[in-house]
């Protein structure tokens, strides 16, 4: 049976449909709080039923009933196999090497894939203050890959971003290794506007694909780095079946997706 | 402090616990299980002055610092997350520069206190590795020098000497006081907690003092007959306040979920500025006799019950969010 595409979708839903694309079935996923808990609820309903959704808080492979506004709701607690706390997580899965794929965000993004999510500005004297870290610095150096989510604005991509948080490819090739990181990288950048790869030479990230109605100008004009737009493809829109899924099952609360 | 008079009163846990420059850790993260209603009592008592440590605090810290009483916070985020984030108190106070900052990632600051816990100076670990926390310091050496609580440098690179791999090595911490919310203490001050524990297991051992704050005070008979549930041993808990709904407007799991409505009460008065936030505080801190009238400011039983948690669940699937 072919796959029965919609039109009627919000960018935000594209986004959390092509972000479950990313994970596979039965892979190890380290959710954070938004769009990755619905990308992850989605994938696990859709093509990886078997993925293992795993939040900092201490669960592990909750069954969520209902979404969380938190990784440390009690809605993460239903249908888990264990629950305890952060260093279970942190130092026992993540640190050992058991998470596949990891969610990331940020304020600021650079061609590396290094993200920041601590402050605008200098460091002493930040014009706006971030949340900070969380569990992003962690995700970022010790998952065996990152993916990450963000708004595509000129001054979220800069060629430099004010702080480092969570690295991503460091400085390039070797960056991480050079770092002392013993394994991971950043997989693929989603926005409202495409999907960035990362290049397996350069460690650059590369348009892959822009979403319907958005042209390739539109996504460099809106990157300060250079972007190589050559392999460029147009990202492929949701199902109906995704799109139902979202709204009806996944966040009908509309808690991440306004609607 | 004999087995049986640990359980005192809210103001006199304060008083006795909770001093002007007291280090402190609260148990919980972002938008559960934070001991609101001891924090508020720490307002009402004008404490100053304060440091405190934590991984992912939010409305906890945030009305803290909101309140003036905070001097420096070693953290890895503040935020409330879904509701509110970053926490406008927290944001307005480090982009003026009145309070002492020190940037960790959520393993970094929980590995702190898991040092702290182990009764060893240091830990080593992988994380932070080529993210600037490892090269930038909020919280300067000669200010460092100055206090001698504070860990005299943030962390230090190196490599291991059995592999040669790159650590970062990070200082214990351990707090003068970690206050902690559980569902359940038994009157001598044996632990239960319901849900994910966070780092307050940890937080408890590494802490010089524990003040526990609960939703049921039962005998240490009846807490023992499911040993294996516990967390936290009745000797390392120094007092104990019992506070029905103490963790409102955080959620507690298996007895209330988080109050979204409050949550946008405060999330409006923190960000419209330090004078609109004054009158948050004179109106469900400052302004209230003790916990129960704060219950009743916000809604009373009826509210409670709409909060009230499904015993299958943990949590109220009917609580509007949005």
């Amino acid at each position: 049976m072919g796959k029965e595409y919609t039109k009627n979708y919000s960018t935000a839903e594209l986004m959390v449909v092509r972000a479950a694309k990313e994970i596979g079935d039965g892979e190890v996923v380290f959710v954070g709080t938004g769009l990755p808990m619905i990308a992850s609820m989605l994938a696990k309903y859709t093509h990886a039923p078997d993925s293992v959704i795993i939040f900092e808080a201490g669960t592990i492979d909750s069954a969520l009933l209902h979404l969380p506004a938190s990784v440390g709701d009690s809605r993460c607690v239903y249908g888990a196999s264990t629950c305890r706390g952060l260093f279970d997580i942190f130092a026992t899965v993540l640190q050992r090497g058991f998470i596949d794929v990891g969610f990331l965000g940020g304020a600021q993004v650079d061609r590396h894939g290094n993200l920041n999510s601590t402050i605008i500005g200098d460091y002493h004297h930040p014009r706006v203050r971030l949340p900070g870290s969380g569990g992003a610095g962690d995700i970022a150096c010790l998952s065996k890959r990152t993916v990450v989510i963000m708004l595509h604005e000129r001054r979220r991509f800069p060629e430099t971003v004010d702080y480092l948080t969570s690295p991503g490819w460091v400085g390039g090739p070797g960056g991480r290794k050079k770092a002392g990181l013993i394994r991971g990288g950043p997989a693929s950048v989603i926005t409202n506007l495409g999907v960035m790869l990362f290049d397996g030479q350069t460690k650059e990230m590369y348009l892959a694909s822009h979403h319907p109605g958005i042209s390739i100008q539109q996504v460099l004009e809106n990157t300060e780095f250079e972007l190589d737009a050559s392999r460029a493809t147009e990202t492929e829109p949701p199902t109906v079946e995704e799109i139902d899924l979202l709204r009806n099952t996944i966040d009908p609360e509309g808690l991440f997706i306004k609607r | 402090m004999s087995k049986t008079d640990k359980v005192i009163s809210l103001q006199e846990a304060v008083e006795e616990f909770i001093h002007d420059g007291t280090h402190i850790t609260f148990g919980g993260f972002t938008m559960q299980r934070h001991p609101m209603a001891f924090i508020h009592e720490m307002i009402r008592q004008g404490k100053r002055e304060l440091v405190i440590y934590g991984h992912s605090p939010g409305i906890d810290a945030d009305i803290l610092i909101g309140a003036g009483a905070v001097k420096r916070v070693e953290v890895a985020y503040i935020g409330d997350e879904l509701f509110v984030s970053p926490s406008p108190n927290f944001r307005r106070a480090i982009e003026e520069g009145s309070i002492q900052w020190e940037d960790y990632s959520n393993f970094g600051a929980t590995l702190r206190l898991v040092a702290g816990a182990l009764g060893l100076p240091f830990i080593p670990t992988r994380t932070m590795l080529g993210s600037d926390m490892i090269t930038e310091s909020g919280f300067g050496s000669e200010e460092r020098c100055s206090d001698p609580k504070a860990a005299p440098k943030k962390l230090v690179l190196m490599d291991c000497p059995f592999t040669g791999d790159k650590v970062v090595l990070l200082p214990a911490v351990n707090p003068d006081v970690a206050v902690i919310h559980a569902q359940m203490v038994g009157h001598e001050g044996t632990v239960r907690i319901l849900g994910q524990s966070y780092a307050d297991d940890f937080m408890a051992r590494a802490a010089r003092k524990v003040v526990v704050t609960a939703e049921e005070i039962v005998s240490e008979e009846f807490i023992r007959r499911c040993p294996e549930q516990n967390c936290i041993p009745f000797f390392r808990v120094d007092g104990i306040v019992h506070l029905p709904y103490g963790t409102h407007p955080t959620a507690c799991h298996g007895y209330y979920d988080y109050d979204p409505d409050h949550y946008a009460v405060y999330a409006q008065a923190a960000r419209a500025g330090a004078e609109t936030f004054q009158s948050y505080l004179e109106e469900y801190v400052y302004g209230v006799k003790d916990h129960w009238d704060y219950l009743e400011r916000i809604g009373g039983a009826k509210r409670l019950s709409y909060l009230k948690a499904d015993p299958a669940l943990g949590y109220n699937p009917n609580v509007r969010r949005r």
